[in-house]
């Protein structure tokens, strides 16, 4: 076969030498400095426990009283957590903040792709947009009461109104990013807009558009907090309301530490669901 | 993998591998350019009136001061730029569009920055319909055709800028199409492994019968490795002219840069080319 003979084409370049300098970032055997900084638990534990500390020390110093110690706090959740108070709170605000979300994520990304893969609709749903993601929506989060009522329908508009745009939004620009010699390569290859789209333009969104589901996950935790305080006294904000008018200020921290704490879960999650689909630090 | 025989540049009718050709009127015209014009949406006009013969089996080099529409030939030939006026004929057919005859490796290498080299490779057939495992199968061949066996696995941001290139070449060779189109194709690597690639190139090209066209702006590089180089003058984009090298090829690299036929067409050259620079 002739194909043997085949000039090794570059066969001692200088690639070989790299590939060894590649190979020796081997792992150390025994658990050291090294992996623990590489640990991602390790940094998360060490800045959540600085954080108490420093709760803790400031509280000490008596600056106000609105300001609970953070023992004092973790104290309070968990007896919340005991008396089912939490639950109470989350059963009235989590099936609206799933709803909302659910729209928001799903709803961002197929608005801003379809945006971003269709000229047409650029003009038409842009400016709404832009809008919606720029003027301080929450002030006319109050206003949804006069359309919705004292509901789960006002929640859920108000969290979509403050997730959505971003996820669309990013989600558009991703999609206007991608590689012009990407897309002229891959019509040199002939490959079918639909093809196209699965196999380039929406990998090289990819980043974009999981940063805006990030911020679109946010708006969304600050639209059903909103919500709650403005306009429908009920579930965790209700609990925020009540316990700060009662001067409970450590129950009203510990219920704001509990939507952040969920908020953080929620972003992991959406972490975790980008790893799975495209691999743990799937290259740049 | 069945391969044709290996005949020199895999000219038609040509037995003797010394034998150049000096009259195109020997050999097969297998692509056309018919008086194209090119003017883009922002008013520049690219190129004017160019009629170009491209030769089976041979190398053309596209020379040219910069900015007079080299690459822009090269995407009209690739159908990715279509043409205000004239027309490309494969085999006395005219194109519309890229085409499963020609493939293109480009300046900037366009390789998926999330998918391996062996994706990459095989990226060029995904739309050929070939199940996965051929694809692979090919890919592989190409891969250790180019040189790169054993980064199959590695991402593009692993690899240097030679390695990327034989990337974006290994992909172009995956679709086995007839004509082979580089746009400045070693123009990001360093001055030795220029030379390497060249050598690669014209080892590569005995094996693999193709027709190659590729943009340089080094008139030596043209005058190395082309059968004809077509020059270009600028604003708008027009052919020049048109010079056969016909360099012995035989023999030592060196000894063949250093020949006076050589040394006197890249002088004769950059005379013609530093008229249209001025
Ligand atoms: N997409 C475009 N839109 C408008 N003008 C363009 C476009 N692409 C190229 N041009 C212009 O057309 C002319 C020819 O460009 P082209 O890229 O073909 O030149 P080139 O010979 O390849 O140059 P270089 O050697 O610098 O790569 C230039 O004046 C350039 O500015
Ligand atoms: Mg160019």
């Amino acid at each position: 076969m002739a194909a043997n003979a085949v000039a090794t084409f570059g066969a001692n370049a200088p690639g070989e030498a790299m590939a060894d300098t590649l190979k020796t970032h081997s792992t150390p055997t025994i658990l050291n400095w090294q992996t623990l900084a590489n640990s991602t638990l390790a940094w998360r534990t060490l800045s959540f426990l600085l954080v108490f500390a420093i709760w803790e020390l400031g509280s000490l110093t008596g600056f106000s009283i609105a300001f609970p110690r953070a023992s004092e706090v973790s104290l309070a959740i968990w007896h919340m957590l005991m008396s089912g108070e939490l639950a109470i709170a989350y059963a009235d605000s989590l099936p609206p903040l799933l709803t909302g979300l659910t729209i928001t994520v799903f709803g961002g990304v197929i608005i801003g792709v379809s945006i971003g893969l269709a000229r047409g609709a650029e003009w038409f749903l842009m400016p709404l947009l832009v809008i919606l993601q720029t003027a301080p929506v929450s002030a006319i989060i109050p206003m949804l009461t006069y359309v919705y009522g004292i509901s789960d329908t006002s929640k859920v508009v108000a969290i979509v109104i403050l997730g959505l745009p971003l996820v669309a939004l990013n989600s558009y620009k991703g999609i206007q990013a991608t590689n012009k010699s990407l897309l002229e390569m891959s019509r040199s290859f002939l490959l079918s807009r639909a093809d196209t789209i699965r196999l380039v333009i929406l990998p090289s969104a990819r980043k974009m558009i999981f940063a805006g589901l990030r911020l679109g996950v946010s708006g969304a935790f600050i639209g059903i907090v909103l919500a709650e305080l403005l306009i429908t006294p009920t579930g965790i904000g209700d609990l925020i309301t009540y316990n700060r008018s009662i001067a409970r200020y450590d129950k009203m921290f510990a219920a704001i530490v509990s939507i952040l704490a969920l908020a953080a879960i929620t972003l992991s999650l959406l972490q975790w669901v980008e790893d799975r689909l495209f691999g743990v630090g799937s290259k740049e | 993998m069945g391969r044709r025989p290996v005949v020199w540049r895999g000219v038609k009718g040509m037995k003797d591998a010394t034998m150049t050709p000096s009259t195109l009127h020997d050999l097969d015209v297998i692509l056309k350019t018919e008086d194209i014009g090119v003017e883009y949406e922002n008013g520049t006009v690219a190129l004017d009136g160019v009629s170009l013969d491209i030769p089976e089996g041979q190398l053309t080099a596209l020379l040219g001061p910069s900015g007079c529409g080299k690459t822009t030939l090269l995407k009209v030939i690739a159908g990715l730029v279509t043409p205000n006026r004239g027309t490309v004929t494969v085999r006395d057919t005219a194109i519309d569009g890229p085409g499963r005859d020609r493939a293109l490796v480009f300046q900037d290498f366009a390789l998926l920055p999330w998918a391996t080299v062996l994706d990459n490779v095989a990226f060029g057939l995904r739309a050929s319909g070939v199940p996965r495992k051929v694809r692979h199968e090919t890919a592989r061949h190409y891969i250790s055709e180019v040189g790169l066996s054993g980064f199959e696995d590695k991402y593009p941001h692993e690899l240097s800028g030679g390695m990327r290139q034989r990337t974006g070449l290994a992909r172009a060779l995956c679709v086995q199409s007839d004509i082979l189109m580089m746009d400045e194709p070693f123009s990001a690597v360093d001055e030795q492994m220029r030379r390497k690639l060249q050598e690669d190139l014209l080892e590569l090209l005995k094996v693999e019968r193709k027709t190659v066209i590729f943009v340089t702006h080094s008139i030596e590089e043209a005058v190395y490795l082309a059968d004809q180089v077509v020059i270009l003058s600028g604003r708008p984009g027009k052919i020049a002219s048109i010079v056969r090298p016909d360099i012995d090829r035989k023999g030592d690299v060196d000894v063949i840069r250093r020949q006076p036929h050589y040394v006197e067409l890249v002088d004769e050259i950059w005379g013609s080319l530093r008229r249209y620079v001025e």
